[in-house]
């Protein structure tokens, strides 16, 4: 019924038919091409804001159009129209078309393609999940914790974000896949002042889903306490310390880490290119014996996961990395034919207006023996980690970075004080060798993650069990 | 496959925007919005990308966007569109009427003081299309690569040579009677390459940029160029960690510069969220340092002859004798703080930093500096603008006496933005002219690199 619902929202109030997608791939694909796609999309999407203990901002957008891609060889024509019209789509795929040598118009029969028999996740309309008065209720309950959990917090800010999408793939075999993607997120920053220091802290989370994903176990009011706490624990942060020491990451959002210095270098279009520092390493061992990870599309109603890509592919789960080996990269389909496999469902684009390339899901590593009190007690001197901002990487020489938000030093097997945040800086090919130990405990983060490609954004997971990794560079600026 | 006359030609006239513009303002206003600003945009595009002497991508763009602020006495809503209908512009009018209805009261909301608003301003030369057919643009692509290519032997892989070129038109009014537009163009060359030899690959790359066709740099520069920075990335080694001078190139001295802004910002400085909090009066930087605005320069890149909410933009020093003289407002936030918008919604206009006196060149901070750090790359985001604590990951040169010594690579440098700022040893006159804040390298006396 998805496939309907999404047909009479995108294609029918504009009047296109069936008859006439076939006439646009006809126009756009055919003799001389290699493949490609019509990419129609609906975003719906609002925010709400809360800033001195009021929500008075707010913003509905609503974008809609489609993407012609038109693909030759290697060489890839693209052209997006705002207008889901029969003549805007027409020249739209001449357009992108331009790039194939031929000028013929072929005639392809539109079809459904494959689709995920159990959905992960529902066809809803978060937007429509909460009426007004009960999202403005909602911010301002997160203010409320936030400030009665200690007088020093000063100020607080928090967002509710809804995003309706909806797509529709047609590819050139005349494929027709269509998906519904609901997908919220609360995001809340606290200051706190004290004796003239001001520190602040921040909390959220989300996923596939409806606002009411906020109010089951009162998950706002978590996030609220989380930044406070956060931001006291920063209040009495001295120095982080400089140089290379051993490092023990939290489980969780930590997993940034895989994100960096191993996701991205295991993407098929760098690969292909030979521009990756992990290309051409398929079977040889890029990290310590027992570590597994893996990038999974398919968790139900994770930010990261999607029932199908951009490209109209069952998302699945890649096993990346198996017990320290390199297996296998994440592919689109154009990068995936030209390198002679298959498409792993991670064909993603931001929008109509931007092509596909292949990207992460959700990326975590699969847990190990070890309890975290016992990793935490093997460490003589170093620094642990458990809350961090964002990363980057270098694909080609492999140098990536992630920043911690929340640190703390361990003397003698234990945690003693709180360290100012700073910047940890490894060498993606190398940096999983040198992992001692890996923790029970497993977790996922909690929904707020956005990748940056290519100048476009989209939205991912990431996990890891505790680590300890034996030689990791810190950033902070006292001598260690 | 020459479709020049589409990639130059824009979907709507000047007037039709206006129009739409205007429709948006009375349907709002009919809808019981006390007061309304709009702003609707469209530009339309080509970027070519050549990888290894072929075709990879041609992309056509094409956009267009409307938005629109409704204010119910003192509470606003927003909304935005892509979709031009009539239908879609009245329903979008209604969203941000629907939303304004359910926010609550702010005293300090609302269109900014008329008085302050542009009413008359100067052609600033910032339209100037370029008739570059896809044809035209690959060949250019393909002469950056290939001249990158021929540098060395050892440049042996590429992500490729972009040429792009865009132009935007946009028209803002609200409902005490502002109306105003232009038209803009955008033109950039860039490439990515690759050197590898024993060690390892690296990649570095290069570009230009202007609004005028004119002022691009040759292609085969950009190449060379970009294979130059590549190759000289070759054997980089981790340092041992240490306290030293660093020098930020121009282009890592702009992100560095970029973290005044942030801080001195008004949203930054209402919200107490800023390590430079009530800072203006302050002694921030040496005395010979001076900051400068310059929002109406012909043909730059961050010109505007107006901001975002039509108050008219001016120049004026955001740092003189090192001292800050004032914030980075728009009426919003002025109201806040009980001070006056500076024309600064939607951010600076052509932040340039001066030195005085300012004749002393690259090789003459190098020189200075003597043994030290030369930063080219900064990767991550730690800058953390509540407390000015900075930690990044760098890439770049180790010197001595005055000399590239060798490459460097996974390391950090950190410190607080305040002694970074109050230890700036010197600033060069090889300013970068390539983005909305222009500056030369800046030679900071010391910061702690961590490595090895």
């Amino acid at each position: 019924m998805t496939d309907r619902s999404v047909r009479e929202t995108l294609l029918d109030p504009a009047g296109v038919t069936e008859d006439q997608l076939a006439t646009v791939l006809g126009a756009a694909f055919g003799p001389g091409t290699d493949g490609g796609d019509c990419y129609f999309q609906l975003i719906c999407q609002e925010g709400w804001s809360l800033e001195d203990g009021l929500v008075k901002s707010a913003s509905f957008n609503i974008e809609r159009g489609v993407g012609i891609r038109v693909i030759a060889g290697e060489q890839t024509g693209f052209a997006y129209s705002d207008e889901i019209t029969l003549p805007a789509m027409l020249e739209a795929g001449r357009t992108a078309r331009s790039i194939a040598r031929t000028g013929q118009s072929g005639s392809v029969a539109v079809r459904p393609g494959s689709s995920r028999d159990v959905p992960l996740y529902l066809p809803e309309d978060p937007l429509g999940s909460l009426d007004e008065g009960r999202k403005i209720e909602l911010l301002k309950h997160v203010d409320q914790v936030a400030r009665d959990a200690d007088p020093r917090v000063t100020q607080v800010m928090c967002s509710l974000a809804g995003v309706r999408e909806m797509i529709l793939v047609l590819n050139a075999e005349g494929e027709l896949v269509t998906d519904v993607r609901p997908l919220v997120r609360l995001n809340v920053q606290v200051l706190v002042e004290q004796g003239g220091r001001r520190e602040s802290g921040s909390a959220g989370g989300g996923g596939r889903s409806g606002y009411l994903y906020f109010t089951e176990d009162d998950r706002a009011g978590a996030y609220a306490r989380e930044a406070v706490r956060q931001a006291l624990v920063n209040l009495e942060a001295v120095d982080a310390p400089a140089g290379t020491m051993k490092v023990v990451l939290g489980p969780g959002w930590p997993g940034v880490l895989l994100h960096e210095a191993i996701g991205h270098g295991l993407e098929g279009d760098f690969n292909r290119k030979g521009t990756s520092a992990f290309a051409g390493r398929i079977g040889e061992r890029v990290a310590a014996p027992g570590i597994t990870i893996v990038d999974d599309g398919t968790l139900p109603g994770r930010r990261g996961s999607l029932n199908v890509d951009d490209e109209g592919t069952v998302t699945q789960q890649t096993v990346l990395i198996e017990d320290g080996m390199l297996r296998g990269y994440m592919q689109d389909r154009l990068n995936g034919r030209l390198s002679g496999a298959r498409s792993t469902g991670n064909g993603r684009r931001e929008s109509y207006a931007h092509l596909p390339m292949p990207r992460m899901t959700n990326t975590y590593m699969l847990p190990g023996s070890h309890d975290p009190g016992e990793i935490l007690a093997s460490v003589d001197h170093g620094l642990y980690a458990v809350n961090f901002g964002g990363g980057q990487v270098d694909i080609t020489s492999g140098k990536f970075v992630f920043s911690a938000s929340e640190a703390y030093l361990i003397e003698n097997g234990r945690i003693t004080h709180p360290v100012k945040g700073a910047t940890l800086i490894g060498n993606g090919p190398d940096v999983l060798t040198r992992v001692a130990m890996i923790g029970n405990d497993l977790e996922l983060d909690t929904g707020v993650g956005t990748c940056g490609k290519e100048g476009q954004g989209v939205p991912v997971g990431v996990g890891q069990p505790t680590l300890r990794i034996d030689a990791m560079t810190v950033g902070g600026t006292r001598a260690a | 496959m020459d479709r020049s006359a589409e990639v130059q030609a824009l979907s709507h006239t000047p007037e039709s925007l206006e129009e739409r513009v205007q429709m948006v303002l009375d349907h709002a206003r009919s809808c019981g919005a006390s007061a309304v600003q709009a702003v609707v945009s469209h530009s339309v595009g080509l970027g070519v990308t050549v990888r290894k002497g072929e075709v990879e991508t041609l992309e056509y763009e094409r956009d267009q966007h409307l938005a629109l602020v409704a204010y119910f006495g003192q509470s606003r809503g927003s909304a935005s569109t892509t979709d031009f209908s009539p239908t879609a512009l009245r329903q979008t009018a209604e969203a941000a009427c629907r939303i304004a209805r359910h926010t609550e009261p702010d005293p300090h909301s609302g269109l900014p003081d008329p008085e302050e608003q542009a009413r008359d301003w100067p052609d600033l030369a910032l339209d100037h299309p370029w008739d570059c057919p896809s044809e035209q643009a690959i060949e250019l692509a393909k002469r950056i690569e290939a001249a990158g290519f021929a540098v060395d032997p050892r440049v042996d892989n590429s992500e490729g040579a972009t040429v792009s070129t865009r132009r935007a038109m946009s028209f803002l009014g609200d409902t005490q009677g502002f109306m105003g537009g232009y038209l803009s163009t955008r033109h950039s060359l860039s490439c990515a390459l690759l050197a590898r030899d024993a060690g390892g690959m690296q990649r570095d790359y290069d570009y230009s940029t202007a609004r005028d066709p004119l002022g691009l740099a040759e292609p085969e520069t950009v190449g060379r160029e970009a294979a130059r920075r590549a190759l000289q990335r070759l054997g980089g080694r981790k340092l041992g960690t240490r306290q030293c001078p660093v020098l930020f190139a121009p282009e890592m001295a702009r992100s560095l510069m970029g973290s005044l802004t942030r801080a001195v910002n008004g949203g930054a400085q209402y919200r107490r969220s800023s390590f430079l909090l009530d800072a203006a009066g302050e002694q921030l930087f040496p005395t010979w340092m001076r900051v400068e605005e310059t929002p109406l320069l012909p043909g730059a890149l961050g010109s505007a002859p107006f901001d975002s909410e039509g108050v008219r933009t001016r120049d004026r020093a955001l740092i003189d004798g090192g001292v800050l003289q004032g914030y980075v407002l728009d009426s919003y936030a002025a109201r806040r703080l009980g001070l006056r918008t500076t024309g600064n919604a939607g951010g600076t206009h052509n932040l340039t930093v001066h030195a005085s006196p300012g004749d002393r060149d690259f090789r003459a901070l190098l020189a200075e500096m003597g043994t030290g750090l030369l930063v080219t790359e900064l990767i991550g985001q730690g800058v953390n603008l509540v407390t000015g604590d900075y930690s990044r990951g760098a890439a770049g040169f180790w010197v001595e006496q005055g000399e590239i010594a060798h490459a460097v690579e996974e390391i950090t440098i950190a410190g607080n933005l305040r002694d970074i700022y109050r230890n700036i040893a010197a600033v060069g006159n090889d300013i970068d002219l390539r983005g909305n804040l222009r500056t030369g390298s800046i030679l900071v006396e010391a910061m702690t690199v961590a490595g090895d």
